[in-house]
C-alpha cells in the first residue's frame, strides 16, 4: 500500500500499462522531456524512451489524428490533450472520427485509443481552460467517456481503458492532480461502465463525478452530523458505458436523487441521467429529480466569482436539505 | 486465459461469487455473462473477455477469493483475433462492463426500459397532488389515496403518508427518544431505518392489523421427495433444491385449488388464471419476495433456474420493484434454520402464505402398528379468512400434501 | 530525383518524360484496366443515380483515373492507402471488387459495408484501403498516425494519403505535414488538383501558384508538380517517393494535375467553368492517353478492346447483382457501434 497524489497515479497508470504491452504508445505536448505541464506524466520518457513518449508539436487535430492512424493499424496509444477545452479545437475526430468509424465500415477498423484531458475547473484558469467537458463527448454513439476521482481510480479506469478495444476519453480532474489517495501495491485494473458507491444512506441518492465527489461526500457528512439527513453518494466515475442499475437500484430505496454537476446547466450530463430515471424509476421517487450544476454562464477568472459558480460543499448541503425539508 | 477476481473497490480486497451463469465444459462467448460478484457494497455481472470454452472453475459460488486471483480458466484456442495485438496471458486484460444479461432487453429503438405500470393520476379526486411514489405504495397496500393527508410541499401526499394511512386505527408509532430514554445507560447502537425496513414494518404492520388470519398445519412425510431430489440430482447437471420442489408443490396445488389461488382487492376478489408464485429471500438488512410467474406450468428444471436467478439478483438488490410485486401466495421457508414450525404473516394482496419448517427424522406408526424413522417436515398455511374460507384452505393443504408426499407429480 | 515537366494549366497536350519503356508491360497493362474499370464503373455509378437507384450523394472521378491507377500499381501489398470522399476509384484501384462499390452506393446488403457507411466512406481494411473520409483534411494526421506505427515497429509499409486542392488550406494539411516531415515517416502525401476547390477555383484562394508544391518548402519537403493525366509519369513518381519512405528518408508531397469530368458531387451541374476548358482537358484525357502510348509500345488493339469488353461484361454482372441484392436489413442496425459488437451503451 502507498499514498499516491492523483497526479503520480496518472504516471503511474500510464506506466503501468505500457510496460505490460510494448503496443502502448503515448503523446502529447510537453509530456515527455517536461513530464507534463501538470507535471502527470513525469518519468514516463526515462523509463520508456523516445520512441514510445512522443513531445508533439501545437497540433491537436495531429495529435488525435496520428493516435487514430496508429490505433487502427495495431498499436494502444494514449493522446494527451493538455487542457480538455482544446478537445473543442479537434473536435472533429472526437466527433466525426472516433465514435463513427468501426460503424461505417461495419466492424472492419477497431481503435482502440485513449485521449487523457486535464479537465475541470477551480484553478483560476478562466473560462477556456476550465470547462467540464463530459457532456461534449458523451452524446456521440461509439465513444466511451470516463471520470475518476481519486488516485486508485485514476489508475484502475486507465488501465481499463488502455485495454478497452474501443475510443475512451479520460478526463482527469486538474483541480484533483494534487490530492492524494491509498493505492495498493502491484497491477490495478477496473471496469469501464460501473459507478461506485462511496456512502450508504436512506434518505437521498446524490450522483457526483470528478471534482464533485469529494465535495458531495464533504455535504452528505454535513447533513448528516448537522441536520440527521442520512444521504447515499455515489461517484458516477463512468458516462458511457453508463452504470443505471447501480444508480437505480439506490433510488429505489432512497425515493428521491440529485445530480451534482461541475458543468453549466444546459445540457449537463445530469440532464441525460435524469431523464432516465424519470423514465424507469419514476414510480420509485418521492419528489422531483433535482440537479445542482453551476449556473449557465462562461465561467469567470477571479478566484471569488469562480468559487460561487462551480457548486461548492454548502451549496450542495443547502440546495439538498432545503429540497427535503419542503 | 486466465479469468481473474476483478477489483471493484478501494478498500475491498476479496470479492464473493455469488453464481456461476456457464458451467465447467459450456461454450462462452466475448461478452456474454459470465459470472456474478458482489462486495459489500457493490454488485457486478463479469462478462467473459474472450470466446472459447470454460475450461476450469477454481472458486466456487458463495467463494469469497482475492482480488486478482484466478477464478476459472478459458480455453479460447478457438476464438477469432480481431483487435490488434495484445498483452501476454499472464495480465489478461479484463472486459469492460458494458453487458449484461439487461441489455438485451432494452429495446434500442427506444432506450430505456419504460416500466408497464400505471398506479393512477398524479391528483386525487379532490384535487390534492400525490408523488408517484406515493400512489405505489398506496396501490401496493390496498390504499384509497384520495382519502390520505398530505405533509408534502403544498399538500403534496408523500411516500410517508401512506405509511401513517396503513397503520390507522392503532396507536401511533411509540416515541423513538422515550423509548431511548428506557434504555438510557445501557450499551447500544442506535441504527437509522432504511426504505426497506420501514416498508416492511409498515406492510407487516397493516397485515396483522387488517387481515383475519387463521392458520393450517400439517405434518409431511417427505421421504419421497428427498428421494426424488436425490435422482433428479444425480441425473441433471443442474442442482434442484428442496426448496425448489416446494415451490413446484405449491403452485401445482394452488392450480387445483383455483378457490385458493386469488388475491383479494377489498371490493372484489381477483381469481387468477395461472399461478405466481413468490419466494421470501433473506437479504442483508431484510427480506424481499420475488416472484416467479406462471410457475404452475413451468417445468421443475425452469423453475429452479428463474428462482436462483431471482435469489441472486435479490441478494444483490437488483431486483426490479416489478418482480416483487402481485402473486396470489408466497413460500417462506425457515427450516435451513432448525426451525420445527412457524406460522408466517400474510402477504396482502395475495391470500395464503406457506411456512415450510425443518425436515427432521421422527418416529411413526406403520400400517403394521410398529414404529420406525421417517423424514417428517411441518408446514403451515396462513390464510386470509376475507378471501379464502377454511375448507377451501384444507383443500389447498391437502392438496400440498398430496404434492409432496407423492412427488412425481412435481416432475410431470 | 528531376521534377517532370508540368503541362500548362489551360489543358495544352504535354509531351509525356517519363520513360515508359523501364516499366514493366504487364505492369502497364495492369495500370490501363485498372483506368477502364474505374472509368466504366464511375458512368455506372452516374446511370444509377439518374434512375435513382444510387442515393444521397457521390464524387465521381471521371478524369482522374490516372493518379488512382497508377499510384496504386506501384504500391505494394500491405501497404495503406487513404482517401477522400472522391473515393470510388481508389477504392477500386487496390482491387476491391466493384460489386461491393456499386452496392455500397446502391445500399444494398452485398456492399462494401453492407450499406453502413455509403459512397464517402468506403473502406476494405483487407484490401489496405484505410477509409474514405468526408471531412476534408481529417486523414492526413490519421494516415501520419498509420505511418508513426511502422516506423515504430519497423516495418517497410508506406501510407499513401490522396486528397485535393481544396485540402491544402485547411489546419489539418499544415499539421500532418509539420508532424510527418519532423518524424521523417514513412507516408507519402498525393494532392490531385482538378483545379476547383468545391465550386471555386483553387486559383482565387490560394496566394501560391501551386497549393501543394508551392507549400512543401514550408515543410522542408521537394517542390513536385507532375501531369496526374499521364499515368507513366505518376508511376515513376510514386515509385520513387514510396521508395523514399520505405529508406527512411520520411515524406513527399506531389501535386499531381488534373481534371474532373463532372461536377464537384450529383449536385452539382458545374456551370462554374468557362466555356471550353471540359474539352481542352478532355483532349488530355488519361485513357486516350495511354492507349495511344500502348499501342505505340506494341500492343494490339484488339487486346485492349478485349479489356474493355471484358471490364464491361464485370460491370454489368455487378450492376444486374446489385439490382437483385436485397437491400441492408435491418439486423445491422445496432451492430457495430462498439468493439463488442452492439450499440448499448448503459445497463
Amino acid at each position: 500500500m502507498a499514498e499516491l497524489t492523483y497526479r503520480e497515479a496518472v504516471a503511474r497508470g500510464i506506466a503501468q500499462e505500457m510496460a505490460r504491452d510494448d503496443n502502448v504508445v503515448f503523446l502529447g505536448e510537453d509530456v515527455a522531456k517536461a513530464g507534463g505541464v501538470f507535471k502527470a506524466t513525469d518519468g514516463l520518457l526515462e523509463q520508456f524512451g523516445p520512441k514510445r513518449v512522443l513531445d508533439t508539436p501545437i497540433s491537436e487535430q495531429a495529435i488525435l489524428g496520428a493516435a487514430m492512424g496508429a490505433a487502427m493499424t495495431g498499436l494502444r496509444p494514449i493522446a494527451e490533450i493538455m487542457f480538455a477545452d482544446f478537445i473543442a479545437v479537434c473536435y472533429d475526430y472526437i466527433a466525426n472520427e472516433f465514435p463513427k468509424t468501426r460503424y461505417m465500415t461495419n466492424g472492419q477498423v477497431t481503435l482502440p485509443l485513449v485521449v487523457r484531458c486535464g479537465n475541470g475547473g477551480g484553478a483560476r484558469f478562466g473560462a477556456q481552460h476550465s470547462q467540464s467537458i463530459e457532456n461534449w463527448c458523451m452524446q456521440f454513439p461509439g465513444l466511451k467517456v470516463v471520470a475518476p476521482s481519486s488516485p486508485l481510480d485514476v489508475i484502475g479506469l486507465l488501465a481499463a481503458a488502455v485495454r478497452d478495444p474501443n475510443p475512451v476519453v479520460f478526463l482527469e480532474h486538474k483541480s484533483l492532480y494534487s490530492t492524494k489517495g491509498e493505492v495498493p501495491d502491484g497491477e490495478i485494473v477496473d471496469m469501464l461502465g460501473t459507478a461506485r458507491t462511496l456512502r450508504a444512506g436512506t434518505d437521498a441518492t446524490l450522483l457526483a463525478l470528478g471534482m464533485m465527489v469529494p465535495r458531495t461526500l464533504q455535504a452528505a457528512e454535513i447533513l448528516h452530523t448537522e441536520h440527521g439527513i442520512n444521504c447515499e453518494v455515489i461517484d458516477v466515475r463512468s458516462l458511457v458505458p453508463l452504470d443505471t442499475q447501480c444508480m437505480l437500484g439506490s433510488i429505489a430505496r432512497t425515493g428521491r436523487v440529485f445530480t451534482v454537476e461541475e458543468n453549466p446547466r444546459q445540457l449537463g450530463w445530469g440532464a441525460e441521467i435524469a431523464s432516465i430515471i424519470a423514465d424507469e424509476a419514476f414510480y420509485d421517487l418521492d419528489g422531483p429529480v433535482i440537479r445542482i450544476t453551476a449556473p449557465n454562464i462562461p465561467l469567470p477568472a477571479a478566484d471569488a466569482l469562480e468559487d460561487l459558480t462551480i457548486p461548492s460543499v454548502s451549496r450542495i448541503a443547502d440546495t439538498i436539505r432545503r429540497a427535503l425539508a419542503a | 486465459m486466465n479469468v481473474l477476481m476483478p477489483q471493484l473497490g478501494e478498500t475491498v480486497a476479496e470479492g464473493t461469487i455469488i453464481r456461476w451463469a456457464k458451467s465447467v465444459g459450456d461454450r462462452v462467448e466475448a461478452g456474454e455473462l459470465l459470472f456474478e460478484i458482489e462486495t459489500d457494497k457493490t454488485a457486478m455481472d463479469v462478462p467473459a473477455l474472450a470466446a472459447g470454452t470454460l475450461a476450469a472453475i477454481h472458486a466456487d459460488a458463495g467463494q469469497s477469493v482475492e482480488v486478482g486471483s484466478v477464478v476459472a480458466v478459458i480455453d479460447d484456442a478457438t476464438a477469432a483475433g480481431v483487435a490488434p495485438e495484445s498483452s501476454s496471458e499472464a495480465h489478461s486484460a479484463l472486459p469492460t462492463a458494458t453487458e449484461s444479461t439487461q441489455d438485451a432487453t432494452i429495446d434500442p429503438f427506444h432506450g430505456v426500459r419504460t416500466p408497464m405500470r400505471d398506479y393512477g393520476k398524479a391528483m386525487t379526486a379532490r384535487g390534492v397532488k400525490i408523488t408517484p411514489l406515493a400512489r405505489r405504495l398506496a396501490a401496493e397496500d390496498g390504499i384509497d389515496p384520495s382519502d390520505l393527508q398530505g405533509s408534502g410541499p403544498n399538500g403534496r401526499i408523500v411516500a410517508a403518508d401512506v405509511g401513517r394511512a396503513g397503520t390507522a386505527g392503532v396507536k401511533a408509532e411509540p416515541d423513538g427518544d422515550g423509548i431511548r430514554e428506557i434504555y438510557a445507560g445501557v450499551p447500544l447502537r442506535e441504527l437509522p431505518l432504511d426504505a426497506m425496513r420501514k416498508t416492511i414494518a409498515r406492510r407487516l404492520t397493516a397485515s396483522k392489523q387488517n387481515v383475519p388470519h387463521f392458520y393450517l398445519t400439517a405434518h409431511l412425510n417427505v421421504d419421497a421427495l428427498f428421494e426424488l431430489r436425490r435422482q433428479i440430482n444425480a441425473a441433471s447437471g443442474h442442482k434442484v433444491s428442496l426448496n425448489d420442489l416446494i415451490v413446484k408443490a405449491y403452485a401445482l396445488a394452488l392450480r387445483e385449488v383455483a378457490a385458493a389461488n386469488v388475491a383479494w382487492a377489498g371490493d372484489r376478489l381477483l381469481q387468477f388464471e395461472r399461478v405466481d408464485v413468490g419466494v421470501a429471500v433473506a437479504i442483508a438488512g431484510g427480506l424481499v419476495t420475488p416472484i416467479v410467474r406462471d410457475a404452475g406450468v413451468k417445468s421443475l428444471l425452469e423453475l429452479s433456474t428463474e428462482l436462483a436467478e431471482l435469489i441472486a439478483r435479490a441478494r444483490g438488490r437488483r431486483l426490479q420493484p416489478a418482480e416483487y410485486t402481485g402473486g396470489a401466495g408466497s413460500v417462506s421457508n425457515l427450516g435451513m434454520y432448525g426451525v420445527s414450525a412457524f406460522q408466517a404473516i400474510v402477504n396482502p394482496p395475495q391470500a395464503t402464505i406457506l411456512a415450510v419448517g425443518a425436515a427432521e427424522r421422527r418416529a411413526i406408526e406403520t400400517s403394521d402398528g410398529s414404529l420406525r424413522a421417517a423424514t417428517m417436515m411441518t408446514i403451515s398455511l396462513s390464510v386470509d379468512h376475507r378471501a379464502v374460507d377454511g375448507a377451501v384452505g384444507a383443500e389447498l393443504l391437502a392438496a400440498l400434501r398430496t404434492c409432496i408426499e407423492s412427488p412425481y407429480s412435481l416432475v410431470v | 530525383m528531376a521534377v517532370p515537366q508540368r503541362p500548362s494549366l489551360d489543358g495544352a497536350p504535354a509531351e509525356p518524360t517519363a520513360d515508359s519503356e523501364r516499366i514493366p508491360l504487364a505492369k502497364r497493362l495492369e495500370i490501363y484496366r485498372s483506368m477502364v474499370l474505374m472509368r466504366q464503373a464511375e458512368q455506372r455509378a452516374n446511370d444509377l443515380f439518374l434512375q435513382n437507384l444510387v442515393k444521397g450523394t457521390s464524387h465521381l472521378s471521371l478524369g482522374q483515373e490516372a493518379i488512382a491507377a497508377a499510384a496504386a500499381a506501384a504500391m505494394r501489398p500491405g501497404d495503406l492507402s487513404f482517401c477522400t470522399y472522391r473515393g470510388h476509384a481508389h477504392t477500386l484501384a487496390r482491387g476491391v471488387p466493384v460489386e461491393k462499390v456499386l452496392g455500397e452506393l446502391m445500399g444494398r446488403d452485398n456492399g462494401l459495408m453492407r450499406g453502413k457507411g455509403g459512397s464517402m466512406h468506403l473502406t476494405s481494411v483487407e484490401h489496405g484501403v484505410m477509409g474514405s473520409y468526408a471531412i476534408v483534411g481529417a486523414h492526413l494526421p490519421i494516415a501520419c498516425g498509420a505511418a508513426w506505427r511502422a516506423q515504430y515497429k519497423g516495418a517497410s509499409d508506406v501510407s499513401v494519403c490522396f486528397f485535393g486542392d481544396g485540402t491544402t488550406n485547411i489546419g489539418a494539411f499544415h499539421e500532418a505535414l509539420n508532424f510527418a516531415a519532423c518524424m521523417k515517416l514513412p507516408v507519402v502525401f498525393v494532392c490531385e488538383n482538378n483545379l476547383y476547390m468545391e465550386y471555386t477555383p483553387i486559383a482565387e484562394v490560394i496566394p501560391v501558384e501551386h497549393p501543394a508544391a508551392d507549400r512543401a518548402s514550408a515543410y522542408g519537403l521537394e517542390r513536385i508538380v507532375i501531369d496526374g493525366n499521364d499515368a507513366d509519369v505518376v508511376y515513376e513518381t510514386l515509385s520513387h517517393a514510396y521508395a523514399r519512405a520505405r529508406n527512411g528518408d520520411g515524406p513527399s508531397l506531389i501535386e499531381a494535375m488534373t481534371y474532373r469530368y463532372s461536377g464537384h458531387s450529383r449536385a452539382d451541374p458545374a456551370k462554374y467553368r468557362p466555356a471550353g476548358e471540359l474539352e481542352r482537358w478532355k483532349e488530355r484525357d488519361p485513357l486516350n492517353i495511354y492507349r495511344r502510348r500502348l499501342e505505340g509500345s506494341g500492343v494490339k488493339a484488339a487486346a485492349l478492346d478485349a479489356i474493355e469488353s471484358d471490364v464491361r461484361t464485370i460491370v454489368d454482372a455487378a450492376t444486374k447483382a446489385c439490382q437483385n441484392a436485397p437491400f441492408t436489413s435491418t439486423d445491422v442496425l445496432f451492430t457495430d457501434v462498439y468493439a463488442d459488437g452492439g450499440c448499448a451503451w448503459r445497463n
